[in-house]
């Protein structure tokens, strides 16, 4: 079945499907609807879930951690400041390995204030140890939550789901409604290797020594390091983990097939765009365009972004004459962060494209297609004059 | 070699003494009962053990006279601090070393 609903309420949907058992979270925009969504589900016992409002987005995320580390399958959704409001947990969600799901519906971050769509927020956050899925439209929003659960109780490791606040969050298509039954079928229910138990206590995530020590029966425990070093291997592993889910999901259903990156008329393509979520199908037009000038352009749009899918990129860009990664948001002071990463995977290749970098649309600034137009056609024209720096786009004063 | 599975190792610890390791190798000082003071040792009943009750780490015994276990006590002075018959005195570790 297809509905139109607004990318909040496809996010919803996924929730319900994948049959969360603890929902907490506290109302941020663009994410409250998403959040009234769940708690209308709830009220009305289409859910069969705990909904446990709580007074900040530190306590939301920490019921969470709490309901994972017995076994529940525990969801929650922030923004931009909310995000923020929870860091501390957000790393302790990843070192503890607690399959948590959330939704980060992507808002610029104060100050100034801000309410409008960029990507700092999750950028922010990219070094926390959770894994990071962007969308581009509601279906994708509502296929990645549910495919978040099953990746995320398979490798352990926490997941966010990001999308664009108000131009995805706030704005209406239409989407499948997948069957319950066959979203049963996919996804197995959560059955955690260890789950909190009153009959056999334990201490988790305590002060882990420096050194490796003997535990209580005399055998080696893992220090810090050697936690945190499997929190590295397993989240590269995840890589190969979320193809394979990709693609069972894809047999399933018939959506998916490109878990890492989203390629639109690439196949020929001399240079290629590149950037997360929804600017990616805004800029499908612009490659429309660039193409009927002649230019042998294509866009991809970056799916996975945490683990980064190195081999992917390398595979999609390599042999290319430029790659030109249009990013909402920045590591201040230094370069796109996207900018940043491609360029380390490119390092190794021999015959690695040029790569330019596009800073726009911070805080809400409106994304016009000329921009888009003029910056990608002069990128494609004069490849060698746009230099190893970011170039900011919709400036006004 | 097959792989390991995904998050096998946790930092999670069972209670029970040592998992923090041997805390006795902490201790500066060391805590020493003088039972002709201690209320339960002098009087052959169980009463008072305020200092089982504070020690943090759990490592005086419930029992006449009580017992300090060395291994891991990491000599905070808390039991030294709250006895209330001044029956534990802290003794430098050096000692002990010559000895
Ligand atoms: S607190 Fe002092 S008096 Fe009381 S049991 Fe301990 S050592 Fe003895
Ligand atoms: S209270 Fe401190 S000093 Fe006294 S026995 Fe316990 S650990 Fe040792």
């Amino acid at each position: 079945m297809h509905i139109i609903e607004s990318g909040n309420v496809a996010a919803a949907h996924g929730v319900k499907l994948a049959r969360a058992q603890v929902i907490a979270a506290y109302p941020i925009t663009p994410q409250t609807p998403l959040t009234e969504k769940l708690s209308e589900f709830v009220e009305a016992g289409e859910m069969k879930a705990q909904y446990i409002p709580v007074e900040s987005e530190h306590s939301a995320l920490s019921v969470c951690i709490a309901a994972s580390s017995t076994g529940a399958r525990a969801f929650t959704a922030t923004s931009a400041n909310g995000l923020l409001y929870m860091v501390e947990q957000l790393h302790w969600a990843a070192g503890a390995r607690l399959p948590i799901v959330m939704c980060v519906v992507n808002r610029g971050i104060g100050a100034p204030w801000t309410v409008w769509n960029d990507h700092q927020d999750a950028m922010s956050q990219r070094d926390a140890g959770w894994i990071q899925i962007y969308c581009a439209d509601h279906q994708q929003i509502i296929d990645t939550v549910i495919q978040a659960y099953y990746l995320a109780e398979t490798v352990s490791i926490p997941v966010m789901v990001c999308y664009d606040g108000y131009i995805l969050s706030h704005t209406y298509m239409p989407f499948e409604l997948t069957d319950p039954e066959k979203i049963d079928a996919f996804l197995p229910p959560y059955k955690p290797a260890y789950a909190l138990d009153p009959a056999n206590p334990a201490n988790l995530n305590t002060v882990t020594l420096p050194d490796i020590r003997p535990d209580i029966r005399g055998q080696m425990a893992p220090g810090y390091m050697e936690i945190r070093h499997d929190l590295h291997v397993d989240l590269r592993r995840a890589i190969d983990v979320t193809a394979d889910i990709d693609k069972k999901f894809s047999v399933a259903f018939g959506r998916g097939g490109n878990p890492f990156l989203e390629p639109y008329r690439c196949d020929d393509a001399e240079f290629v765009a590149v950037c997360l979520g929804s600017l990616s199908y805004h800029l499908r037009d612009v490659v429309d365009a660039l193409r009927k000038e002649g230019i042998a352009v294509g866009v991809a749009g970056v799916r996975l972004y945490r683990p980064f899918p190195d081999q992917a990129v390398i595979n999609l860009l390599v042999g290319r004459k430029a790659a030109i990664v249009f990013e909402k948001a920045l590591s201040y002071g230094n370069q796109g962060a996207l900018y940043g990463d491609i360029k380390a995977a490119l390092y190794p290749c021999a015959d690695r494209p040029l790569v330019h970098n596009y800073i726009l649309g911070l805080g809400g600034r409106e994304i016009q297609t000329a921009h888009l137009l003029d910056s990608l056609r002069t990128s494609c024209r004069t490849p060698d004059a746009i230099g190893d720096k970011p170039v900011w786009l919709g400036l006004k004063m | 070699m097959k792989e390991k599975p995904f998050g096998y190792r946790k930092s999670h610890s069972e209670p029970g003494p040592g998992d923090g390791g041997r805390t006795g190798s902490w201790r500066v000082k060391r805590p020493v009962i003088d039972l002709e003071k201690c209320i339960p040792a002098k009087r052959n009943k169980p009463a008072c053990f305020t200092c089982w009750v504070f020690c943090p780490d759990n490592v005086i015994s419930r029992t006449i006279p009580p017992v300090i276990d060395y291994q891991y006590c990491k000599g905070c002075e808390i039991c030294a601090e709250e006895c209330p018959a001044d029956a534990i005195t802290m003794v430098d570790e050096t000692i002990f070393i010559k000895e």
